[in-house]
Order: structure tokens, then sequence, then C-alpha cells
């Protein structure tokens, strides 16, 4: 008796064999790296290796190996020293449209990748990087589409030939006033079958107005959740382009919630660059000067002239634009930091088709008048009131950095000045190419761990590991005897199929994850002491040892299923529940009861039975003076 | 015979001090509920929102010196050593970055930095408060919902007075780690919720165990009153009981010692959990099933009695 089919034999074996497999790529360390790619619309000259080269010997820093593929280049290093050494002679002699990240390569063997194994993928806490989470200002993406329906139901309103007498953006409504009942009654039906034919819209309440009536518009619940979900995709697809402009190697962009985007830069060293790239709102407006009013008198009259807007420039002096916008940032698909014949720094912008279409006409216009550049860029500000409650202001600042006078058509690709530094001007050109924020975001939350942390991190999380499961092996086989060698060679498979199960699911490893893993370690060993002291049990009944083994593994089975899946219960609970960190403890958690239950209890008695299946025994070595 | 009684097991009486034990648990449940109601617990920036920063000194640290350097340059911070005597740790207190848009944390590093050479950011955490807040609800609704998914479990696999017994145990120890936070004053964050959350299942763990054997030994043993079959369950289930406590425990102790600062609460909070779990599963569960007085018919199958011990008997 207490022989095991045979393939329950294979199952383990197979089970061992991939563990161990998967498990493998973890043994051999990751190097120091820095990863060089090309952006958008760019590629190697082939020349690149050898001026990486030659630029390391220059400034005497050894390199361990250079991996290089048609998208990117990986120059690998032996240490971090090295490896932070080497950015700036890379980046110099690389010149311009290369960008270099921080990262850390694998080291794993082709054979094993050719497997898909791969090593478990590290969190924040334990390479070290920032992680932000962003809220997306959702009023003033509500905000903005009501203004695109103030322009929008004005035209059609024209168009269709249906007379009212203006449209104002009032808070989260607009309100179209009429003359009289017999005009809002057209137009209502008129808007009605525009905007809410096939789907709904916008809401229309007849209101009555001081002269006349009118009709307040408001959107309707689908279009606000479109509005929020395009807004929040819009932005997580800007801030994808923005972190690649940045160089961060393995970025995370995800969204969370309905309104919050987690981003993930592992490696970045300067969290301060990264959140003023990531928040900036930072766009460009081009419009014409009034060159007939006096802006002076406008700012202290505090009339501005039909037909105009009046701006401050950088060194505060008033000055007056037309309304009307020539040409936004939307239509920018290019934009180069560079410097302009006076050596002062500039932007040289790249325009779409249409862009330039637009853009050519109206310069063409206005030959010889004067043009100003408007930078325009949103801050948003949180402030926790005594009551508790948290109120928001978003700030639009809008400054004009540049008045030039139109010399010729401009069309395609023309130059901007008057930018205070060479960041400034490289700041612009990444938000210019990497596209506007459909609505301002802000950092809510900010977690940086430093490089020298996470080295820690893991050297403490590994010896921890290392020495808890030690002491529990030493524990088990004082105790146990002959039985609590098997349940160590369990714990061992255990923890080779925690390792191999989070690199196959490349989830995030963490520091609580590596408490998990601890804990586990602590708990797996609880079904084998289920079992043993069953065993102990019946054999103090006097039952004969194989019949022992038999019911004491029979009888601890419910016992054990009960407490493990309460115990998932928990780790599930927290999975759903948990942010970042916590989420990387239920994992590992929920991962190690599964394969405890497959270890602890078929991996042992396999064990069990080959030792001591199929054979008379007067006694067991199970420790106990039994 | 003479084998036969030296296999026997020492049985203790657990249950005769049970009343003692709820004196006991009264006690240090009244401390905790107290020490909460009145202290409070010393939240953490994960949810009372504000910034920490970790640095790193290339000597010892002078704290004074640090604190007074900061108070110059005009900020209200707290700061203490942090594992070692050159890792600081300084908290601001949520209203002074509001928006974070001004990076106080590297203002903060450039003031240290400029005070000493070689200062390094080792870590840094801004929670903007609206973020504080959710994670406290959330933290509490993670607690009700796993109490509450345990609660449906054990019904349905045991009877209902035993998940209540269950959760009284859950609620036991979880009140009294926290008040333990509570009355010693440790900052409790993310991490410590997370261990609260494990000792759930961990207590939870204990108790089954124990009611599993309740239980078959309600339905084996037929002429023992309900206190001597509860008496012999956990007298059965004591040598697991404690060695799997021992085993937790040892690995507990090393993230402790070994797992570094970060990770020092969190073991903290573990073990003083496994240590209270491990003695509510022995008391405050068994005594509740006693005080509702759960009985063995209430455990018996739907189906007729005599056959069911027939099936029992079956070996």
């Amino acid at each position: 008796m207490n022989r095991y089919p045979l393939w329950k034999y294979l199952l383990i074996i197979a089970v061992t064999v991939i563990g161990l497999l998967y498990a493998l790529p973890n043994l051999y360390p990751s190097d120091p790296s820095l990863q060089i790619t090309m952006e958008d619309r760019y590629k190697f000259n082939g020349k690149e290796l050898e001026n990486i080269q030659t630029a390391l010997t220059a400034a005497k820093i050894a390199v361990k190996r250079v991996d290089s593929d048609k998208e990117k280049l990986m120059v690998r290093f032996a240490n971090t020293d090295d490896q932070f050494a080497s950015v700036d002679p890379i980046k110099a002699a690389l010149g311009k449209h290369y960008i270099t990240a921080l990262t850390l390569a694998p080291t794993t063997p082709s054979w094993l990748k050719s497997l898909n194994a791969l090593p478990m993928y590290l969190g924040l806490d334990l390479r070290g990087g920032v992680h932000f989470l962003m809220e997306v200002d959702m009023k003033t993406a509500i905000d903005k589409s009501m203004e695109r329906y103030r322009i929008e139901l004005g035209s059609f309103l024209r168009d269709k030939d249906l007379r009212y007498l203006g449209v104002i953006h009032d808070g989260d409504s607009l309100t179209v006033k009429f003359k009289d009942e017999a005009l809002r009654a057209n137009a209502l039906e008129a808007l009605k079958r525009e905007y809410n034919l096939t789907s709904s819209l916008l809401n229309f309440q007849e209101i009555p107005n001081k002269k006349g009536v009118a009709l307040k518009v408001t959107l309707t619940e689908v279009n606000i959740n479109n509005t929020k979900r395009f807004a929040l995709q819009q932005n997580i697809t800007t801030l994808r382009n923005r972190v690649n402009e940045l160089g961060v190697s393995e970025p995370i962009i995800q969204q969370q919630g309905l309104e919050r985007i987690v981003v993930e830069l592992p490696g970045v060293q300067d969290p301060a660059e990264a959140k003023k790239i990531l928040g900036a709102t930072a766009t460009l407006e081009f419009r014409m000067v009034d060159e007939e009013n006096d802006p002076y008198l406008a700012q202290s009259s505090r009339r501005t002239p039909v037909g105009d807007k009046l701006f401050l420039e950088r060194n505060g002096n008033p000055i007056l634009l037309k309304r009307k916008v020539m040409l936004t940032g939307d239509y920018i698909t290019g934009a180069d930091p560079g410097f302009d014949e006076n050596q002062r720094p500039s932007v040289t912008i790249t325009l779409d088709g249409k862009g330039a279409n637009i853009f050519g006409r109206e310069t063409g216009k206005n030959v010889k008048k004067l043009m100003g550049v408007v930078f325009i860029e949103h801050k948003t500000e949180l402030k926790k009131l005594p009551d508790g409650t948290i109120s928001k202001k978003t700030t639009k600042t809008q400054e004009v950095i540049n008045v030039a006078r139109i010399q010729e058509r401009l069309s395609k690709r023309f130059q901007i000045t008057g930018l205070d530094s060479t960041k400034e001007s490289n700041g612009l050109a990444i938000l210019l190419r990497a596209g506007a924020l459909a609505a301002p975001v802000y950092i809510v939350e900010e977690r940086t761990i430093g490089p020298s942390l996470g080295a820690d991190n893991i050297a403490d999380g590994r010896n921890a590991v290392i020495i808890g499961f030690v002491f529990v092996l030493i524990f088990m086989a004082f105790y146990y005897r002959v039985f609590g060698l098997v349940a160590n060679l369990a714990l061992t498979l255990n923890l080779v199929l925690i390792i191999a199960v989070l690199s196959m699911l490349q989830a995030t490893l963490t520091l609580p994850g590596i408490a998990g893993i601890v804990l586990t370690v602590g708990m797996a060993v609880d079904a084998n002491v289920l079992i043993y002291e069953r065993i102990k049990e019946e054999l103090r009944n006097g039952v004969t040892p194989q019949i022992a083994i038999q019911s004491g593994y029979e009888k601890a089975f419910s016992t054990i299923a009960d407490a493990n899946i309460t115990t998932l219960i928990a780790a599930i609970v927290l999975y759903g529940m948990g942010t970042g960190p916590i989420k990387g403890f239920a994992i590992t958690l929920a991962i190690g009861i599964v394969s405890s239950m497959f270890t602890a209890i078929m991996g042992t008695r396999a064990v069990i039975n080959l030792i001591y299946g199929n054979r008379r025994i007067k006694r067991l070595q199970i420790g106990g003076g039994l | 015979m003479n084998k036969q009684k030296k296999n026997q097991k020492k049985q203790y009486n657990f249950m005769a001090y049970r009343r003692f034990a709820v004196i006991i648990s009264a006690v240090l449940i009244l401390i905790s509920l107290a020490s909460l109601a009145i202290r409070g617990l010393d939240l953490g920036v994960d949810f009372t929102g504000g910034s920490v920063i970790e640095v790193g000194y290339p000597s010892t640290a002078n704290v004074d010196e640090i604190r007074a350097t900061l108070e110059k340059a005009g900020y209200d911070a707290s700061v203490q050593s942090f594992g070692s005597d050159k890792d600081i740790l300084i908290r601001l207190a949520p209203d002074n970055d509001s928006g974070n848009k001004d990076n106080i944390s590297q203002k903060v590093l450039e003031v240290l930095q400029k005070h000493t050479a070689g200062v390094e950011m080792r870590r840094v955490e801004f929670v903007g408060p609206q973020i504080g807040d959710e994670l406290r609800d959330q933290g509490g609704i993670a607690m009700l919902l796993a109490l509450a998914g345990i609660l449906i479990y054990v019904t349905l696999r045991f009877e209902f007075r035993f998940s209540v017994g269950s959760v009284v145990a859950l609620l036991h120890d979880v009140v009294i780690t926290l008040g333990f936070f509570s009355v010693i004053g440790i900052e409790f964050d993310l991490t410590i919720l997370a261990a609260i959350l494990a000792i759930i299942g961990y207590s939870l763990n204990d108790t089954i165990v124990v009611f599993d054997r309740v239980r078959e030994n309600f339905l084996k043993i037929r002429k023992a009153t309900t206190e001597e079959s509860i008496n012999t369950s956990i007298n059965q289930t004591l040598a697991r009981t404690i060695v799997t406590s021992l085993t937790t425990l040892l690995v507990l102790f090393a993230l402790f010692f070994f797992g570094g600062e970060i990770i020092h609460g969190f073991a903290l909070a573990m073990i003083i959990g496994v240590v209270i779990g491990t003695y509510s599963s022995i008391y405050v569960a068994s005594s509740s099933l006693l005080m509702m007085g759960v009985t063995r018919e209430a455990l018996l199958p739907p189906i007729p009695d005599e056959e069911s011990e027939e099936i029992e008997q079956m070996p």
C-alpha cells in the first residue's frame, strides 16, 4: 500500500523541471546598462557603435558588452558607477535625435530566452525610479468641451439661418438667447435633430431671459462620461509620447479608475525634470498683433477694443492681440530645440499638412505685420481646507513669448525665439512634439526610490528570505526527522515554484511581495505540520505505520483546504483593493498558497511513499518519540 | 496497556480557564479601544497625505543640526534617524506642499546638500490629501470585505455560529494589534495595513483548524459534552498550533531583523498578530462557540443520524 501511480510521479517531475527552468533566469544577475534608441522617424546610421566606443575609451570607462539590433543599442557595464559616468560622454558622442535611458539589462542566456523564460520584473522599490499617480482635471476637460460647443452651436445656427442673439458659456452650461419663443422653437427643433438624433448629446431646457427667451444647454450624462473617457485616453497617449521623449526603458503608463493615470518610470534619477515634462500643459498659439490701439490705454482703462484680447509679454509689458487664433499647437508634428543667428535659444517648428495650409494662408494675408506667439500653461493647485474638504484651483498663465514681423508667407517649417534658456527650449520642444494634454493633470501621489535604496532593498529582501528559509529548514528537520526533510524538499520546491510563476506571469516583485514570499515559507509548512501531527496521532492510537500515513494525509486534507481557502479569500481582497506594493504582497501570498497545496500534499506524499511505501515498517522517523 | 499509556498525550483542560481568558481578552480589548479612541493611530503619510523624504548621509548624521537647518530654511519638518544613524527620515505636513508642483522634496534635498556635501536622496513619497482619505476608506472597506467573504465561506462550510465565532476571534486579533500600534505609537502605514489583512488570513487559518477538529469530534465522540469535545479538539490540534506559529514566527523574526527598515513595521505587526492569533484560536473562538451554545446536533448532516454514523465508522 501507499503507492502512487506513475502519472503522479511524472506530473511532479514535470512541474519540478518546468519550475526550475523558469526560475533559472533569476540566477543570472542583471547588468547596469544604457539603452540607446532613436527618436521617431530616425534610424541608426551604423556608426554609433564606433562612436560610443571611442568616447568611452577617451573617458576611461570600461564596457562589458554592447548588444545591438535594429531598434536599440544596449551598452552594458560592470557596475552602476560606470553606468552613470557613461551617460554624458555617450550623449555627447551621439548628438541629436538619440534617446538614452538607464536600465537593468538581463543576462538571460539565449536558450532560456527562446523558451520565453525571463527573470522576475522588479518593482520600483527594488530597482529605483519614480512612481506618479496623476489625476486628470475633468472640470477643465468638460469646460473645454463646453467651449467647443459654444463655437459649434453659434456657427450651426448661423449656417441654418436660425436667428439668435448670442451664446454665453457660463460654468458647465451654455445659454443661447433668442428674441422670441417662435425663433427659439425653430432653433430647438433643429438643434435636437442635429445633436440628439442618433445619440443624446445635449440637454436643452427652455428658460426665460431678460430680453426675450433662452435655451439652457448642458451635456448629457453619456456625453460627460464620453468626454471624460476621451480626455483620459488622450492624456494617456500624450503622456506615453512624453515618456518616450524622456527616454525611459520599460515605463508603465496605465489608467487607474476613471480619472487617474499611473506612470512608473524605472531608473529615472531626476524626478523633478520628469514631473515637469509629464505634468506640463504648455502649448502655443499664434495670433496677430493689434497695431492700431494702445495696449497701455487698454490696460489702464480695462477696456479692450472689440476683437482684441489683452496679453502680457514676458517682461510685463501689455500687448493687444487679435481674438482670432491663427494656429494652435495641435498642428505641430515636430519641434527641435536649437539657436537662432544671435545664439538665443529657439525652437524650430514643423507643421502637419493641414496646419501648413492654414498657417500659410494666414501669414500670407499678413505679411509685414506683427505676429505674437502665446505660451499657455495650466497649473493646478490642491489645498486641504480646515474643514477637511479639498479645494482645487487651476490657473492658466498666458504669456507672449515672442513678437515678430512676418517677413514672408510662412508654411511648414519656421523658427520661434524668445525663450529664457536652453532648458526651456528643450522642454517646449518635447511638449510640442508629444502633443498637448486634453486636460491638465496634477500629481496626487509620488514615490521616488533612489537607486541605492533599491539595491539595499533587494539585498535585505534576499537575506530575509534566505535566513527565514534556513531557520524553518533546520526546525523542521530537527522536529520531524525524515518527514521533516521531506517537508523541506517540498518547501524548497514551493519557493522555486513561486519564483517560476512570478517570472512566467511577469508579475511585479516588490518589497512587500518578498515579505509575502517569506510569510508563505513560514505558512507553507503548516500543511505538512497538520499532516504529520495527524500521522503521529494515528500512531498513538495504535494504528500501523502504513495506515497512519494513509489516514494522516486523508484526514488532514479537508482542514488544509479550509484553512488555505480562507487565507486565499483575504489575499484576493487584498489584491482587489490594494495599490501597487500591496498588490505585490497579495500576488505572492496567493501564488504561495496554491503552490504549497501542491508541494506539501502531493509532493511530500510522493516522497514518503517512495521511502516507506510498499514495505513492512515498524517505526516512522517522524520525531516526538514515536 | 503500558505502551498505550505512554502514547497518550497529556490533556490540558483549556476550557476550565476560559473565564480567566475572557477577562484577559476583555481587558486587552478595552485598553486597545480606549487608546484608539483617545490617542488614535499615528497614521503615516499614506493616510494623512504629505511628504516623506529619506536621505542618506556619507557619515553619521546629526539630527538636531538637520532640524535646525530645515527650520532656518522655513520648513516645518519632523526629522528622525531611520534604521542606521546615516539615514534620516524627514516628514512634512500636507499643508506644506499643496499640489506638489513646487517640488518641495527637491528643495529640501538642495538645502541639505548645501549644508552637507554628499547627501543622497534615497526615497521620496508624496501623497496628496485626497489620496490619503481614499486609502483610509479603502483600507476599512478591504477589511470589511475580507471579513464578509470569510463569514460567508465559514457559514457554508460549517454553520453560522462557527462563522460568528471565527469573526469574533478575528476582530479580537485586529483590535488588539491596532491597539498595540496605538499604545506604542508606531507609525501606521500601508504595509502595516497589509499586515493586518494578512493577520486576518492567518488567525482564521488557526481558528479553522481547531473548528475542523471540533466538528469532527462532535460527530465522532457522542457521549462527551460540548465543552469536553472542544477541549479535546484544542488538545489534539495543540502541537500543530504551536509548531506552525513557531515556524511563522521564525521567518517573521528573520524579516524583522534582516528585512530592512521599510518592512520593520510589517514584521512587527505580523509578530503581534500571530501571537494574539494563536491565543485567540484556542480561547476566543472556542469560548464564543460555547457561549453561543453550539451543540453537536447543529452540525449533523441533514440526512438521518444513524446513516451518517455508519459512514463515519467505516474504516
